[in-house]
């Protein structure tokens, strides 16, 4: 039998023996954008037609806290595997490098959607929420976190300390999150900046996100689908090209 | 004897750094094999080759007759490591650490092979005890415990009892004594000479990163050609036989002697400075002699 199942198990196992951490700190951090972003600017803002902005702010954040959840899942446990040194457990058994590669992403995947899932259910009672095409947002939740856990685990390879990682993160990963329309339609940008939000593929997870809440979006979502998927085959075949490789891991 | 291990030609380098340079060499199925040399002779680096941690420059490796790199998953499977550092994850029990390694080697009804190895390395009582708790000495124990955990039929320590308790060392070696006995192959790394000559019936010496010895360890104490007499005296060393000290302790030397016939001339010329010996033993040379020998001869 595959030592796959094991790997992913364990991974799986680490995030949810430090859940207060790996869970509940991102719920709460989304939880105080909402009730701060939402009392100010309901009513100030109206992004589509009949869709209140706190209505609207929700998919954003239950997105944004997805992607930087799975990108944390799998570089925290690389990098911190590798600097502790047990990284060893893991190469030494007769794991392929394809199924190190779908272990650590599939718990980033179930991190993020965990994490996802809690921060749409604590914003519940206080938001009117539509579920129009469940389809899209569980294609887009689950396209979203591989593409993170892939990316994570770049950083997590590349990186030989862990500030390495963080930088990683506040430069790369939260700018991208940020300015891919959580908080507001691309719609309402000068046209300069509507343009280049059309190269980052973030903004093309969360629109097409949203559409399976609302129905509407700024872009065809087949269109997104497909961005994202081309994105999430890219990453991965880069990651597993690097895995195969035994860069940073097997000397 | 099928080989177990099988080195050919192994070569790697990191950076300026030739840590391999061509070393050749095969462990029969069965055998409690030692692998000696000084830091940075290259121990390490081969048992990372052999356990697909480093990839070789150039030669091949083979476990049990599968190679490492084209049928790795064999290979591995046959390999079980005990690596020099003391590694664990803290964020799982010792069961948690030993159930989810032998997963990873495809085994999932493995929980009577798992209680053995716990039990034989006293575990037991620590099994639902968070790694992070563990003392240093159990903690080894653990490590050792994870490469048997797929009962690998080649065994390779890489410095198992480096600080650690008599009493674990003693633990250790009946287990693995007895897993030689059951047909296991043992390859050991270890400073602790008296260890290695105790317990390996070959022993391979590196340098440099190239083999400098490989022989039974019977013929590599036969290499060396001198013997030790140790005499307390009452009264001075005679001036002819000070060449000869090698070392001693307060009023004990320690001469270095050629044959037995040079006891006699020794004893003799004690007689004849007056001195008086109170106590006097022979002392046979042991591997530490035989791997200064070799060390210094190479």
């Amino acid at each position: 039998m595959s030592g796959f199942p094991t790997l992913f198990y364990k991974e799986v196992l680490r995030f949810w023996k430090v859940s207060t951490q790996t869970i509940g700190a991102p719920v709460l951090t989304a939880s105080l954008f909402l009730f701060v972003f939402g009392h100010v600017m309901e009513g100030r803002v109206r992004v589509y037609q009949n869709v209140p902005y706190t209505a609207f702010l929700v998919p954003g954040l239950v997105m944004m806290s997805l992607l930087q959840n799975a990108f944390a899942n799998s570089s925290s446990s690389l990098i911190q595997s590798k600097i502790t040194g047990n990284i060893i457990f893991v190469l030494l058994p007769p794991l392929s490098y394809t199924e190190f590669f779908a272990a650590y992403v599939l718990a980033a995947v179930v991190r993020g959607m965990v994490v996802g899932a809690a921060v749409m259910l604590v914003t519940l009672p206080f938001v009117d929420m539509e579920f129009r095409h469940p389809q899209w947002i569980l294609a887009f939740a689950f396209c979203g976190s591989a593409v993170l856990g892939a990316l994570g685990m770049m950083a997590g390879i590349w990186a030989e300390k862990i500030d390495q990682v963080a930088s990683f993160q506040n430069f790369l990963i939260m700018p991208l999150t940020f300015l891919s329309g959580v908080f507001y339609s691309i719609h309402s940008l000068p046209a300069f900046w509507q343009h280049l939000s059309h190269f980052n593929p973030f903004f093309y997870v969360i629109d097409g996100f949203r559409y399976g809440f609302f129905g509407v979006s700024d872009i065809d979502p087949l269109r997104s689908l497909a961005v994202v998927a081309a994105f999430l085959a890219a990453v991965s075949g880069l990651t597993l090209a690097v895995l195969r490789s035994g860069y940073k891991l097997r000397h | 004897m099928p080989a177990a291990i099988e080195i050919r030609d192994v070569h790697k380098r990191f950076g300026e750094l030739q840590a391999l340079a061509g070393i050749d060499l095969e462990v029969p199925e069965g055998e409690f094999f030692g692998l000696l040399g000084p830091n940075g002779a290259g121990k390490t680096t081969l048992i990372s080759v052999l356990a697909g941690l480093v990839r070789a420059d150039r030669g091949s490796a083979r476990v049990m007759a599968h190679d490492v790199r084209a049928d790795y998953r064999a290979a591995r499977r046959s390999l079980g490591v005990v690596p020099q550092e003391l590694v664990f994850d803290p964020f799982f029990t010792v069961r948690e650490t030993l159930d989810i390694q032998s997963g990873y080697f495809g085994l999932r009804d493995n929980r009577a092979w798992i209680d053995e190895v716990m039990h034989n390395l006293d575990l037991t009582s620590k099994a639902d005890v968070n790694m992070r708790a563990l003392s240093g000495g159990m903690k080894r124990r653990v490590l050792v415990a994870q490469a048997l955990v797929h009962k690998p039929p080649v065994i390779v320590l890489d410095e198992p009892t480096a600080g650690v308790d008599v009493e674990l060392r003693q633990a250790l070696w009946r287990f693995i004594r007895r897993l030689n006995q059951d047909g296991h192959t043992i390859v050991l790394t270890t400073h602790y000479l008296e260890e290695a000559e105790a317990l390996c019936a070959r022993i391979a010496m590196l340098k440099q990163g190239r083999l400098v010895a490989l022989d039974s360890t019977a013929n590599l104490l036969k290499r060396v050609h001198h013997l030790f007499l140790r005499v307390r005296l009452r009264g001075e060393l005679p001036g002819e036989l000070r060449p000869l000290e090698h070392g001693g302790a307060e009023d004990a030397h320690v001469l270095r002697l050629k044959t037995y016939d040079d006891v006699e001339h020794a004893l003799a010329a004690i007689r004849r400075s007056g001195g008086h010996i109170e106590e006097m033993e022979l002392v046979q040379p042991d591997l530490e002699d035989a791997f200064v020998d070799v060390m210094r001869r190479s």
